[in-house]
């Protein structure tokens, strides 16, 4: 219906004659009197305005509007047309998910900026798995990877999820007519919901087998567990409940059975009272929790199984032949009488991949009624089975199977024969393959199922019985993917969402009288414990007889030898299994132990390398060896034959290496679904036979040198002896401080005074005493060098990758290192003690010389650097335009825009902390990582500048997390509480070895830590007065 | 000025029986006359060496200072050395000019136009660094203390680098004026004799309208004098404010008192050293043998012998003071500057600024024209490795040995030393074809008392 309505804005618009009309015909108001002004000759002659002067106006004009047009780029923003209800801009919201990708678990706390998410934290509510690891940390950037699968694929071929479903179904269908088995091959889920979903999968289709596998076993533990305590699972470990911890071989700072003991462990490691716990490690790898020790027994693989024979004879009592060298002998017969002396307060742990030493193990357990051994809620998180898989692999090969559906795996690069496997999987009649991105094992699959990335996905975990965990997305599927469970569902003929289907096994089961919203906001629940719960995977029997007798298979283990060099395979810290590895942030992860980027290698000893000439001598001016005239590392090529697999594999001196052993990690040689960049190193996984991680090994020198990319090129510490403090709880205990954290002292008017004293010093200083004045405290005791930090500090600030090839030239971009020493001595104490007994020309030459090199099985400490943030600067003061300068808080301050990089301030650094933008690292091709799309760049933090080349920068102190809290606690008028303050460190690290806040609170943690008496300040006596302070190094050497 | 009576003895500084008349001949030749196939085979390598400097820089500053080969620890390396090598270079010029002519060292006067046009250029080529070196030079002028809109931001006064600005800046400008006062008399000599309009112009623009009136002359002598006053102070400030970057520093081998002095006597070595390479060529190309006698290089050397010592002293002044110190930090430094990874470049400067000058207590060697350029060559090369292993072996190895690495210079760092060296020898060439090389008015001044034709004069009226 036409509208005769009549709109106004004022009554004289409304009466129709009205001036207001009059107006509106008219362009002008008044007017312009062009007539008069041109027609009048006269006034046009008198104008002083000349032609020339006309031309300069339009001329000047047109310059201006052409220099005006020339603005900047347009940057495009899209307002919400739909303010969301919770989202407000600049407040980030955080969400509690969990990780479950079969390898990495843990429990999050998801930060997310304007509906992103832009960095994981801890979740501090979780009562287990609580703990971000570096992989877990850098997981988020694995979200906004252009590399990621974006729809489903058929055939090589882009489909719709309704096509696809419409072939599987129908193939499903047709199997279930046929009785062909449909095998569901899955990685380790550890989630409830899942298990039943499968299980109700099995009831819908009759043929259905489901298979865990793991990429990286566990199978010999859950097998030896399950036969012994009848359910499918790891033992659980509460290692602060340990005076001494004895490690065979297992890595548990690290991945062994699925990781998170470090906070345990840690909580046992500082002294408190006179004790700590007392950690002795028996290995050949050097590996996180050999560095960690108090005592190292490097030996090798084979070796490691007689001893843990040894421990249980002498644990025991019963006497187990097997021969050990001599040194190695002594220190497990000690080692033996100090586990019987602990008793119950003792633990032992092992990583030896065969399921008689693990049922040893646990027999030792049980032995000593230790009270960190627990069998009542076993870990669930790896659930695969060896014998399964074989047995899969079999029956693909064979033809048995019509169809295979597999989810979170990626066999054909995981398994030893993965090719052979792939070559199999074609002729099967349905393969699907549910995966995050292409890998090796799509290639061989008919159809892909492109699989979201946990943070757009709905799940839950239990973690160890009774300990449950729910994912829950935190952003809008960014592509037409859709997860495994969802697909199940939606292939069983149900309508229900994966969501509905949790929220109904969890209130149906475990979730009891609480409240789901509860559970969901806090990501975490524990249940009580109720019966033995249905077993993730299909039972199978088991390859190997069940073991009646330990004291035959103690006996068996007694007789292991070797055939010659052995291989021991191991987990990286930056790299896991390899599912992560188009991760920039991982590949530049330096390795805490070789601090090498980008790579793997063949770790080998000093000895074994001179004996096989794979060791490259010092370089000197004339030669580069070892080093390039540029310092970077250098390593020479073995070709190393295991079971008929050769491969070409760059060799690194790994000082700690047991002599007859050589360590490879899992995770690297993958080309499919990587950028170029990404793709480095040999896989590991070739080398990985019958899913054991000792393999015999054949080792040959061949041609080439290959470039390594180290952050740190030094190894030792020169015996300075103040960087890293270091004493013994025997000395600690027994003496005054000042023995083993002295103070340095200057002499002022022939009286020495600390070199801290005011009077020492030249700086007028601020009166410190008001408002916020913020340190840190890292605790050498309690930092076991696991990185989370370091990824969690690239994450909150914007650091760039720079890659590889920019490594290698020293110019990582990290604003936290933890370094790394190794001791040139048998300690570190012994290597002070060495270079204070330096006397004369000769001897300084010879023994500083001797004092470069790390000893065979050296002492190792991690020191996490980072801007120590002095009060007294040296930086500060030498910046000729005053970009850098001091914080009313305590920090040292960097404004970029200020910067001309001159890079002064670098230089006079003691603690060269401070980076520089050698090139651009945003927006440019050159550095193909994730800063130059506009998917990657999404994980950027917005309240932090990313910063253009030419200018320097560093560790802020987080400056933009404390100005949040005083500004919430601000806004909401309460004071602060201790705790609140956090960087992104510290808030990273599990063990609590970063602690941050304010010391004008003189009731904080920090403040108190800032006055203990192991706290000392790096270099503080060239009187920077830092305001990061490091806890001193206490080892037990004490026998328990 | 002077005297005008010189005793017999004393070596003649003008010998080949050269007239008044003669010596404005002389230096007008090269002017007047066209430039020879050497010259400009000579210019065409420079130009070259120039131009691929200024591509150098030019892909520096576009792509970023990673191009060259510094790294997290070695935050300078070959782009301040060559800043203080040439800073170092352009010390002779004043030094012959101010500090000779208050001391009244006659001798001064064959060589310190080149000098000082030496002076210039190598400063000029030394101010190229601290603008280059910069992330981001672009943003260069913030190191002015200029009124801004930045929230006025102000310069850092306590910033060593900033003393650096105005300490080049100001010699630089102080160097400029003195050279040109001295020129005016010459210019005015050239535009005198100039037959060609176009010169003529030029001549008389630069002379800035020099009559040779007595008045002229007095104000002339005037300012020389309160120029040479000014500048002198300006000889030791200006290299002990470049070593105050290092010395004000925390690293060991950079934290030295030692170094004002030291650094300064490190200059003139060079300076005398660069003088000596230039001139000993100059006076053969140019036919001024009897300007810049025997008795020139002969002083010169001398000089250089006793900075070279002077600085040999300081050497092992270091070593001593390092052990003396008791600091483990500091003893390491200079233990590995002498035997670590980069003992080559220690030993390398060791031999050719401590050993060579030393052969010139000789007298047949310090009197020899082609021993005397190869030492000159020589210490140029140890002085650009005393700056080298001053910076790079005190960084690439300081307090945590977590940091330690090394450095190599990737293409671009040579070349645009290369440059600066073209650039600087582009600026000596053209000069040396359109200036007048000596100072001839000076010259003339001391002919009646030193030149041997008035002095054979005299002797025979004896």
């Amino acid at each position: 219906m036409a509208s005769n309505k009549k709109y106004w804005k004022s009554v004289e618009e409304l009466d129709t004659n009205s001036v207001v009309e009059t107006l509106q015909q008219s362009e002008f108001v008044e007017e312009i009197p062009v007539g008069d002004f041109l027609g009048d000759k006269e006034t046009l002659e008198d104008s002083s305005t000349t032609r020339r002067d006309f031309l300069k106006y339009v001329g000047f004009s047109t310059a201006a509007a052409s220099l005006a047009a020339c603005e900047g780029p347009v940057i495009k923003s899209i307002p919400y047309v739909v303010q969301p209800e919770q989202i407000r801009p600049g407040v980030a919201d955080y969400y509690a998910t969990t990780i479950a990708n079969g390898f990495d678990f843990a429990s999050v706390l998801v930060k997310t900026r304007e509906g992103r998410p832009i960095k994981i934290e801890p979740n501090k509510l979780a009562s287990s798995n609580g703990g971000t690891t570096a992989r877990v940390q850098a997981s988020v950037l694995s979200l906004y990877d252009n590399m990621r699968l974006k729809q489903p694929v058929a055939n090589n071929e882009f489909v719709y999820w309704s096509d696809l479903d419409k072939a599987v179904t129908g193939k499903l269908a047709e199997l279930n007519t046929s009785g062909k088995e449909v095998v569901l091959l899955t990685q380790t889920f550890a989630s409830p919901s899942t298990t039943r979903l499968i299980s109700e999968f099995k009831a819908k289709y009759s043929n259905v087998r489901h298979v865990v596998y793991d990429a990286i076993s566990e199978s010999a533990a859950l097998d030896a567990f399950q036969e012994k305590y009848g359910e499918r699972g790891l033992a659980d470990y509460n290692l602060e409940n340990a005076d001494l911890i004895v490690s065979v071989g297992a890595d548990f700072l690290g991945d062994w059975q699925g990781g998170g003991y470090e906070g345990s462990y840690a909580k046992g490691r500082v002294p408190k009272d006179g004790k700590m716990s007392r950690h002795v490690q028996f290995e050949s790898n050097m590996s996180l929790s050999g560095a960690n020790a108090d005592l190292r027994v490097s030996l090798t693989p084979s070796e490691q199984k007689v001893a843990l024979a040894k421990l249980y004879g002498y644990v025991t009592g019963s006497s187990v032949g097997g021969k050990l060298p001599k040194a190695v002998e002594a220190a497990v017969k000690k080692i033996a009488a100090e586990l019987k002396k602990a008793g119950s307060r003792a633990v032992v742990l092992t990583g030896i991949q065969d399921k008689g030493a693990q049922t040893v193990c646990l027999a030792i357990n049980e032995a000593l009624a230790s009270k960190a051994f627990n069998t009542a809620t076993p870990v669930k998180l790896r659930q695969g089975s060896d014998a399964a898989m074989n047995q899969l692999v079999a029956d693909v090969k064979s033809g048995k199977i019509g169809a295979v559906i597999m989810s979170g795996v990626n066999p054909v690069y995981t398994l030893a024969d993965g090719e052979a496997f792939g070559e199999a999987l074609k002729k099967i009649e349905l393969t699907v393959s549910f995966t995050e991105r292409e890998d090796e094992t799509s290639g061989y699959v008919k159809y892909l199922g492109a699989a979201p990335h946990y943070l757009e996905s709905w799940g839950d975990v239990e973690f160890k019985k009774g300990h449950y965990s729910l994912i829950q997305p935190t952003i809008k599927p960014l592509f037409d993917t859709r997860q495994f469970q969802d697909s199940l569902l939606k292939w069983m003929g149900s309508d229900d969402s994966y969501y509905t289907y949790i929220k109904s096994t969890w209130s149906t089961g475990f979730l009891g009288g609480s409240s789901w919203n509860k559970a969901l906001h806090d990501g975490v629940l524990v249940a009580p414990v109720v019966a033995v719960e249905a077993q993730e995977g299909d039972a199978v029997a088991a390859e190997e007889a069940p073991i009646a007798n330990v004291g035959a298979t103690v006996a068996k283990l007694a007789k292991a030898t070797a055939k010659g060099m052995e291989l021991s395979l191991y987990v990286k810290t930056g790299m896991g299994d390899g599912q992560m590895a188009n991760n920039p942030w991982l590949q530049e992860f330096p390795d805490p132990l070789t601090r090498a980027t980008w790579d793997n290698y063949l770790t080998m000893s000093q000895v074994d390398a001179d004996r096989l000439g794979l060791s490259l001598a010092q370089s000197t001016f004339f030669t580069e060896a070892r080093h390039d005239a540029n310092g970077g590392l250098n390593g020479t090529y073995a070709n190393i034959t295991v079971n008929g697999v050769t491969l070409k594999v760059p060799v690194m001196i790994q000082p700690g290496q047991a002599v007859g052993s050589v360590g490879m990690a899992f995770g690297y040689g993958r080309k499919l679904g990587l950028k170029t960049e990404m793709q480095t190193g040999v896989s590991a996984y070739k080398l990985y036979a019958n899913a054991d991680t000792t393999q015999d090994i054949k080792i040959e020198v061949t041609e080439g040198i290959h470039e390594f990319a180290c952050l740190q090129l030094h190894n030792t510490l020169m015996g300075r002896g103040d960087i890293v403090k270091d004493t013994t709880l025997e000395v600690f205990n027994t003496t005054d401080a000042k023995h083993w954290n002295p103070k340095p002292m200057v002499s002022k008017d022939h009286k020495m005074i600390p070199a801290s004293d005011p009077g020492a010093d030249l700086w007028t200083s601020f009166d410190r005493s008001i408002g916020h004045h913020f340190n840190l405290s890292i605790d050498l005791n309690s930092c076991t060098g696991c990185g989370a930090c370091v990824v969690a500090c690239h994450a909150e600030n914007n650091v760039p990758v720079v890659g590889k090839s920019e490594v290698r030239r020293s110019r990582d971009m990290h604003w936290l290192r933890i370094d790394r020493y190794y001791s040139s001595q048998d300690s570190f104490i012994d290597d002070v003690e060495k270079k204070d007994n330096i006397a004369g020309l000769g001897s300084s030459l010879s023994e500083f010389a001797e004092l470069e090199n790390p000893a065979a099985n050296p002492q190792v400490v991690f020191q996490p650097v980072m801007c120590q943030h002095c009060n007294h600067a040296s930086c500060e003061t030498v910046c000729p335009v005053a970009a850098t300068s001091h914080g009313r808080q305590g920090q040292n301050q960097m404004a970029y825009n200020r910067c001309v990089g001159t890079r002064y301030c670098a230089n006079n650094c003691a603690y060269k902390v401070r980076r520089f933008n050698w090139f651009l690292y945003n927006d440019n091709d050159e550095f193909d990582f994730n800063m130059n799309d506009d998917l990657g760049k999404m994980v950027l933090n917005p309240d932090v500048v990313v910063r253009s080349r030419g200018v320097m920068e560093k560790c802020s102190m987080c400056i933009q997390m404390t100005q949040k809290t005083i500004l919430d606690a601000k806004r909401e008028g309460r004071p602060i509480k201790d705790g609140e303050f956090q960087t992104a460190c510290s808030n990273a690290c599990e063990t609590g070895a970063m602690k941050f806040g304010d010391i004008n609170d003189h009731d904080s943690e920090v403040f108190r830590m800032k006055n203990d008496n192991r706290a000392y300040h790096l270099l503080e006596h060239i009187g920077t007065e830092p305001n990061v302070v490091y806890q001193t190094k206490v080892r037990n050497s004490n026998e328990a | 000025m002077g005297s005008h009576y010189e005793a017999p003895i004393r070596t003649p500084l003008v010998t080949g029986n050269k007239s008044y008349h003669d010596v404005s001949v002389d230096v007008a030749r090269p002017v007047e006359g066209r430039a020879n196939k050497h010259w400009w085979i000579v210019f065409s390598i420079s130009l070259a060496a120039f131009l691929w400097g200024v591509g150098c820089i030019i892909y520096t500053i576009s792509t970023g200072i990673g191009t060259w080969g510094l790294n997290k620890t070695v935050g300078w390396s070959w782009d301040i050395t060559n800043f203080v090598w040439w800073v170092g270079i352009g010390h002779a010029g004043t030094l012959i000019s101010a500090v000779l002519l208050l001391f009244r060292q006659k001798w001064r006067m064959g060589i310190n136009r080149s000098a000082e046009a030496m002076t210039i250029f190598a400063v000029v080529q030394a101010g190229l660094f601290p603008l280059i070196h910069m992330g981001r030079p672009w943003l260069g002028y913030w190191v002015l203390p200029i009124p801004n809109q930045f929230g006025s931001l102000w310069v850092n006064f306590n910033s060593p680098l900033l003393w650096d600005v105005f300490a080049i800046s100001t010699y630089l400008s102080v160097s400029l004026v003195f050279w040109w006062t001295g020129l005016l008399p010459d210019f005015a000599m050239l535009r005198d004799r100039a037959v060609k309009p176009f010169q003529k112009k030029i001549y008389s623009l630069v002379s800035f309208g020099w009559s040779g009136r007595a008045k002229d002359w007095q104000r002339f002598e005037e300012v020389s004098l309160v120029l040479a006053g000014l500048a002198t102070p300006l000889v030791l400030s200006v290299h002990t404010i470049v070593s105050f970057d290092f010395a004000t520093s925390i690293i060991p081998g950079w934290h030295t008192t030692i170094f004002p002095p030291y650094f300064v006597a490190g200059a003139v070595f060079s300076g005398f050293a660069m003088v000596n390479t230039l001139l000993i060529i100059m006076r053969k190309v140019c036919n001024f043998e009897d300007y810049i006698t025997m008795q020139h290089i002969e002083l010169m050397n001398l000089v250089i012998m006793i900075t070279g010592s002077i600085v040999g002293v300081a050497y092992i002044t270091e070593l001593f003071m390092a052990w003396y110190s008791g600091v483990e930090y500091e003893q390491y430094a200079f233990l590995n500057r002498a035997t670590g990874p980069y003992a080559w470049a220690y030993w390398s400067m060791m031999t050719c600024n401590v050993f060579s000058p030393q052969f010139m207590w000789i007298k047949k060697l310090r009197r020899s024209i082609l021993f005397s350029f190869i030492i000159s060559i020589v210490v140029n090369i140890g002085m650009w490795f005393e700056r080298f292993v001053i910076i790079v072996t005190s960084l690439h190895r300081d307090y945590l040995p977590s940091s330690w690495t090394m450095f190599s210079p990737t293409f671009v760092d040579i070349g645009i030393f290369i440059g600066t060296i073209g650039f600087f020898f582009v600026l000596f060439l053209l000069y040396a074809r359109t200036f007048p090389v000596i100072a001839q008015a000076e010259i003339k001044s001391i002919l009646k008392s030193s030149g041997d034709k008035y002095k054979k004069t005299s002797e025979s009226h004896e």
